[in-house]
Order: structure tokens, then sequence, then C-alpha cells
């Protein structure tokens, strides 16, 4: 197990570096770069920067060393744990992501949480009820859920909201909590927004995690161990819950790694749509302004959190199901 | 205390000549889009305590939803839709000397408590798949404590040693380590104990082994049916022994029941069966068998045709298609059914009944039947 562990986390350097080339790559990709974009906004409200500002701020962000140059900088910088400036702001990245990782964290554990804590009995329900209405009823709405796209979703939820409630459901916190420093208050505040993003965010990974929950269940309510169980006395409850379900939920598992990420990014246009302050929109406009440090900051920390979150998978799944943990042992 | 007399359940006086376990016209069938399957259509057999009854006969034909339908274990889907099981059950599941009374179990709801209590504590399966009947997740240690528990008052420190008590009377080595093993450590011979030793684990009075023996080699099936008689000797344990396979019959069996399509077609003490058989079907069986002297690489007759698909099953007696003695417009005319042709054995075939069901007087069928066989 230990080495099995170990094994896992020699990986994580190399596959970090392979992902650091790809994130490159890709915010490094678009035609142009910052102050090219920069320079057209400013052009378009008519003022201008003068070639020596252009040049000093080309030099500043290495704009003018060729793109592997740029790229080991950036690594250098990366290993160091500086996540270099922002071009649009002007302020550390770092501190801009950390302004807002704490709410989108918080939105993510909310989201996850909620998608687990539904799909699980619901799956269960209508596997072990299979054929009947309600079993039908989750079906369509699974197939829903998965189809609508989330920001859809959110703009439906929120016209609702607000054309038979009165209730305005953007963001996060009401406006006078907006800027107001953390305290209980504003923590009921949180809780009193939270469930509607919570809802639109994590209500496809639930439909799809219902569907496969349903499914593994069926599987394995068909194996002879469950004969074996039934044939023993247990009840019906008893054996449900101890044999399959506890088998139906091991592929569950191996799917959080790649929900984490999916969590924090998923919530991009959600995010945007709902005007949340998290992650999500910072990303969408340092990509759309080639922001690039900032961008390839935030995509770092995703590819960091997939890699995170497929092994917090595989060492449950390993503690979970002694197949694999004395396979590996 | 005072005695409530369940209406189901008579009075436990004298039940000593009843037998442990009696099935009467059982009928269970699958209820699918397709249609009916009629996979147990009217099966009646005794079993008296401490004896073996061996049900044979190909697969497919409706042994092992006889025994789920007798524990009321059934799919979703199949029904029991006729018949009595009726069992001698101890009022302390578990106790030897527990006084007794006569449970309907065909009376029963599958999922009651009283029906559960029965399952496990007074009748054990063996199920057909000895290797997957163990959940792979859990130990084998657990599965069988949690019997234990479940039917006993004992507690979880009790009940692990008599796990381990009962993993070293199906000969296991080393059954305080084996205990916690997981199924898939084990190899083929130890999971088939370890799966006898859950059975056993309650001391029921009646085991179904539902082919045990056919996943594994032959000297472990050689040791593990050793095993399974002395077990029954010692406890004096009724076994239901199921199997496709006559020859292990042989072996095992105090009473032989010869099934086809989910009907009997013959039963009797397996002496009868082995020695006077009178139904063409089980001479087909019989023929079919490799003797002691037969050299192994001689091909052995196999019955002709193969079974009837579920869905249309033959009218009229349900082996006519295949059967050598068959009768136009009598066999596939109507049913034939069960008649006593010699004391404890019964044939249901038309060359010793009646269309009406009575025994044919003249004994010129069964003769005939059994000169063309030889
Ligand atoms: N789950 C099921 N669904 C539909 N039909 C079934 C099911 N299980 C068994 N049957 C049918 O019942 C018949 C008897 O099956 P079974 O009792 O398993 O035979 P065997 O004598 O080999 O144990 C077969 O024809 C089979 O088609
Ligand atoms: S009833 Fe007819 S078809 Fe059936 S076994 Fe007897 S002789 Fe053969
Ligand atoms: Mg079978």
């Amino acid at each position: 197990m230990l080495r099995y562990i170990l094994q896992r986390l020699i990986l994580i350097p190399i596959l970090l570096i392979i992902f650091s080339i790809m994130v490159f790559a890709l915010v490094q990709a678009p035609p142009g770069d910052f102050l090219t974009s920069y320079i057209a906004t400013l052009a378009s409200t008519g003022s201008s920067l003068n070639q020596e500002t252009i040049a000093m701020l080309e030099h500043q962000f290495g704009l003018d060393q060729p793109v592997h140059i740029q790229y080991l900088r950036w690594m250098q910088n990366l290993l160091r744990g500086d996540l270099g400036l922002s071009l649009e702001y002007q302020l550390p990245n770092a501190e801009l992501i950390n302004d807002r990782l704490g709410l989108t964290l918080i939105l993510a554990l909310f989201a996850f949480v909620f998608t687990w804590v539904m799909a699980i009995p619901i799956g269960i329900y209508s596997a072990t009820h299979r054929n009947t209405i309600l079993d039908y009823l989750v079906t369509v709405v699974n197939y829903t859920g998965v189809a609508i796209p989330n920001f859809m979703l959110a703009l439906i939820l929120m016209w609702f909201a607000y054309s038979q409630f009165g209730l305005s459901v953007t963001g996060l916190f009401s406006r006078d909590f907006e800027q107001a420093p953390w305290s209980i208050a504003k923590g009921i505040d949180l809780l009193k927004h939270i469930w509607l993003p919570m809802i639109v965010i994590g209500l496809a990974g639930t439909a799809r995690l219902t569907r496969v929950m349903r499914a593994n269940l069926l599987d394995e309510l068909n194996k002879p161990y469950i004969v074996s169980g039934r044939a023993r006395g247990l009840s019906e409850w008893q054996l449900v819950m101890k044999y399959p379900v506890r088998l139906a939920i091991n592929p569950l598992v191996s799917t959080i790694g790649w929900y984490l990420p999916e969590l924090f990014s998923g919530s991009l246009i959600v995010a945007t749509v709902m005007n949340l302050q998290n992650i999500g929109p910072l990303l969408l406009r340092s990509l759309i302004n080639q922001d690039m440090y900032l961008a390839g900051a935030i995509l770092m920390i995703y590819c960091f959190l997939a890699i995170i979150g497929t092994l917090i998978s595989d060492i449950l799944l390993a503690w979970l199901d002694p197949r694999i943990r004395m396979e590996k042992a | 205390m005072v005695t409530q007399i369940h209406p189901l359940i008579k009075p436990a006086n004298d039940l000593t000549r009843e037998p442990l376990l009696r099935v009467e016209d059982l009928k269970a069938y699958f209820f699918m889009d397709e249609g009916i399957v009629r996979a147990v259509d009217g099966v009646s057999f005794d079993v008296m305590p401490g004896k073996v009854v061996g049900i044979v006969g190909e697969s497919g034909c409706g042994k092992s939803v006889t025994m789920k339908a007798i524990l009321q274990i059934l799919e979703a889907g199949a029904k029991i839709v006729n018949g009595k099981v009726t069992l001698r059950s101890r009022i302390h599941h578990g106790d030897p000397n527990s006084a007794e009374e006569l449970i309907e179990l065909t009376h029963l709801h599958p999922n009651s408590r009283q029906m559960r209590r029965i399952r496990g504590a007074e009748i054990a399966l063996i199920p057909q798949e000895p290797m997957a009947a163990f959940s792979p997740v859990h130990t084998v240690g657990n599965q069988i404590m949690e019997t234990i528990l479940l039917h006993q008052d004992v507690s979880k420190k009790e009940a692990r040693q008599i796990a381990i008590d009962v993993f070293r009377a199906v000969g296991i080595s080393m059954p305080e380590q084996r205990i916690d093993s997981y199924s898939w450590q084990l190899s083929g011979g130890l999971r088939q104990r370890a799966i006898i030793a859950m059975a056993l684990s309650c001391n029921p009075r009646l085991l179904i082994a539902d082919e045990p023996t056919t996943a594994i080699d032959v000297t472990t099936q050689a040791q593990i049916l050793k095993l399974l008689r002395k077990l029954q000797e010692e406890r004096q344990t009724s076994i239901i022994f199921i199997t496709h396979d006559l020859g292990v019959i042989a072996q095992m069996a105090d009473e032989v029941v010869v099934m086809y399509l989910g009907m009997v077609m013959e039963k009797g003490s397996a002496m009868k069966i082995f020695k006077d058989a009178q139904h063409p079907y089980t001479q087909a069986l019989l023929r079919s068998i490799p003797s002691v002297q037969s050299h192994p690489r001689v091909k052995l007759p196999t019955i002709a045709g193969s079974i009837a698909h579920p869905f249309n099953r033959p009218k009229g007696c349900p082996f006519h298609p295949r059967c050598t003695h068959f009768m136009r417009g009598v066999c596939d005319a109507s049913q034939p059914h069960l008649v006593e042709v010699d004391e404890d054995h019964f044939v249901s075939c038309f060359l010793y009944s009646e269309a009406d069901g009575t025994k044919k007087m003249t004994k010129t069928g069964a003769a005939l039947a059994k000169e063309e066989s030889l």
C-alpha cells in the first residue's frame, strides 16, 4: 500500500512538467500577446502608448524573448512558488487567485457534497425499485440533467426565482455583505445564496453519478453472493446496504479524480452568468485579455487538482477494495 | 407461558414420522415480457430426517428454481403459483433438543421475519456458484460471523470462535488465519469448504447443495463429496443434493428424484433408480454416465435431441420429442401422472399409466421399456 502511494507521488512532478508545457503552449497559442490586445483596446478609445513604454513593458514581462526562454523563466518562477504578475491587474497572480480561492473551494465543496448526497440514495432507490414510476421519473430527470447545459439551467432558475418569488439570486452575497469582512452574519448570508449555484453546478454531476450508481448496483444485484446472502436470512435492506452498495460505490470513487477539477472549471460560465466571485470569471477574463501568466497560473492549479484528485481516488479505491489493496501491496 | 397456536402451525406433538420437508405439487413460473416460463411445474417429494435426496436432471430443468422456491428467494418476476412446502421446524432454531412444529413455508411472506429466521438456521443453501457466493470485499469470516450473529444469541467474540470451529470441522487447516482471508485468496477446494462451513455455521437440519462440485477438479470433487457425506453422518443433517451427474448421485443419495422440464419423471430409493429404472428418460440418463469399467475415452451415448426451449414446451409428456418409446396420439395428447409402480417408486410415463392417471394393470409397458434399454 505504502509503495503504491509512493509510486504515485513520484509521478506527480513528471506529470506537472508535462502539463506545464501544454498549458504554456495553450495560453501562448492565440496570435499576438497581452500588449497587442492592450494597445488595440487603448487605440479603440483613442489613446495610445509610446514606443518606449511598450518596449519597457515587453522587457519587464519577457515578451521580447523567444517562446522557450519565456517558458523556462515562467517555470523557474513557478518552482520558486512565484505565480508571476498579472499583466492586466498589475497585481501578483497569487493574490488575485487567493482572494477568490476560498469562495471557489466552498462552492465546489457544497456542489460535491450535494452531488454525492443526492446521487447515492437516488441511485440505490432507482436500482432497487427498478421499472417503477419513480424509477422512470428519475431516469427522465437524469437525462434532462445531463443534457441541459448548466448555464442554461442557471438562467432558467434565476428567471424562475425572480418571476415567481421576486428573488434576485445572483452573486453569493447580499449587497450589504459583499465588501464586509468575514463574520457569522456574512456566513449565514452566504448559505442563503449558495444553494442555487450549488444546485446548478452540482446537477449535471448528480445526474451522471445517479446513472452510474444505478447501473453499478443493478450489475451487483444479479451476483450470486446476493442469492447466498438472501439464503442466509439477511433482510433485503441489510443485504443491499452491506454488499452491493458497497461494491457499487467503488467505481464512483474513481470519478472523484476528474470531478474535482471539473467543479472548479465547470463553474466558469455559470459563475459568469450568476456573477459569482470565484475563480471561474477570473479565468475567463484572463483568457479573453491574453493575460497569459494569470491564465497559466489558474490552469496549472487545475492540473494540480486533477492530479491530486486522481491520487485521492486511487488511494480511496485501494482502501475500499481489498482486491486492489493487496495486489498493489 | 401461554402457548399461542398459530393457524399454520400444528401443535408440537408426535412429528417424528413426518418428513423434515414435504414439497407438494410446487409450481413456480417466470412472468416475462416474452411469455411465461414454467420453470417448475408440479414437483413433489419428501425429505426424511437424516437422509440425502438427490435431484438430477439436465441443466435448465428447474432444479435451482425449485430450491429457490422452497426458500422463497425467487428473483423478481418469478412467483410460486401453486403448491405447498411444509417444514418440520425446531421452535428454537439451532437447538438440537428443541420442540418442533410444522410450518407451511408457502404461507409465509418471503420477506417475513419468520421466513428469514428459517433461511440459514433451519435450511441452509450451498449455492450453485460457490466461487462467487462470497462478496469479494468482505472477508469470509466476516460473512460467516454475520450469519451466526443473525441467528444466534452470541457475542462477536463467540461468533468468531464458532466460525473458527466450523472451519476446522470442514477440514480447513489454520482456521484462525484463514477466517480473515478474502474468498479470492483461497484455492478452489478451500473456498468450497468455506462455503460449506458458512452453510453449516448455524446447525441447519436441512442442507441444500446446488451442484456443489461442478466447478472443481475431480480430485477435489471426491474430497468434497467425502466431506459432505461425513458431516451428514456426524450431524444427521438432511441434504438435498442437486446435480446433473447421476454418477455423483450414486455416491451420495438415499432417495433420487429425476426431473425434466420442471416436472418429476421418476422418483424412488437410490437402489430402485439405479437397479430398476422405469422411465425412458432415467434409462437414457443412466446409459450416458461413464461406468467404472468403461474406458474413459469411449464416447458415451448421449440423449438424442436437446432440451426444449422454455417458452414452447411440448404438449403432453415433456420428454416425448426425444423419447424412443413415443406413442403417437398418447404421449403428445396429455400429460402422464406419477404412479407408484412399486413400493416407494414412482414413474410418470404412459408406459405405466392410463390417460386418466390410473396405473396400468399390465406390466407389459415396463417390461418392454426395460428390454429395449438393455
Ligand atoms: N432469472 C430467470 N429469468 C427467467 N427464466 C429463468 C431464470 N432463472 C431460470 N430460468 C428458467 O427456469 C428454468 C430452470 O432453470 P434452473 O432451475 O436454473 O435450471 P437447473 O436445473 O439447471 O438448475 C430454465 O429453463 C430457465 O430458462
Ligand atoms: S410418456 Fe411417452 S413420451 Fe413420455 S416418457 Fe413415457 S413413453 Fe416416452
Ligand atoms: Mg441450477
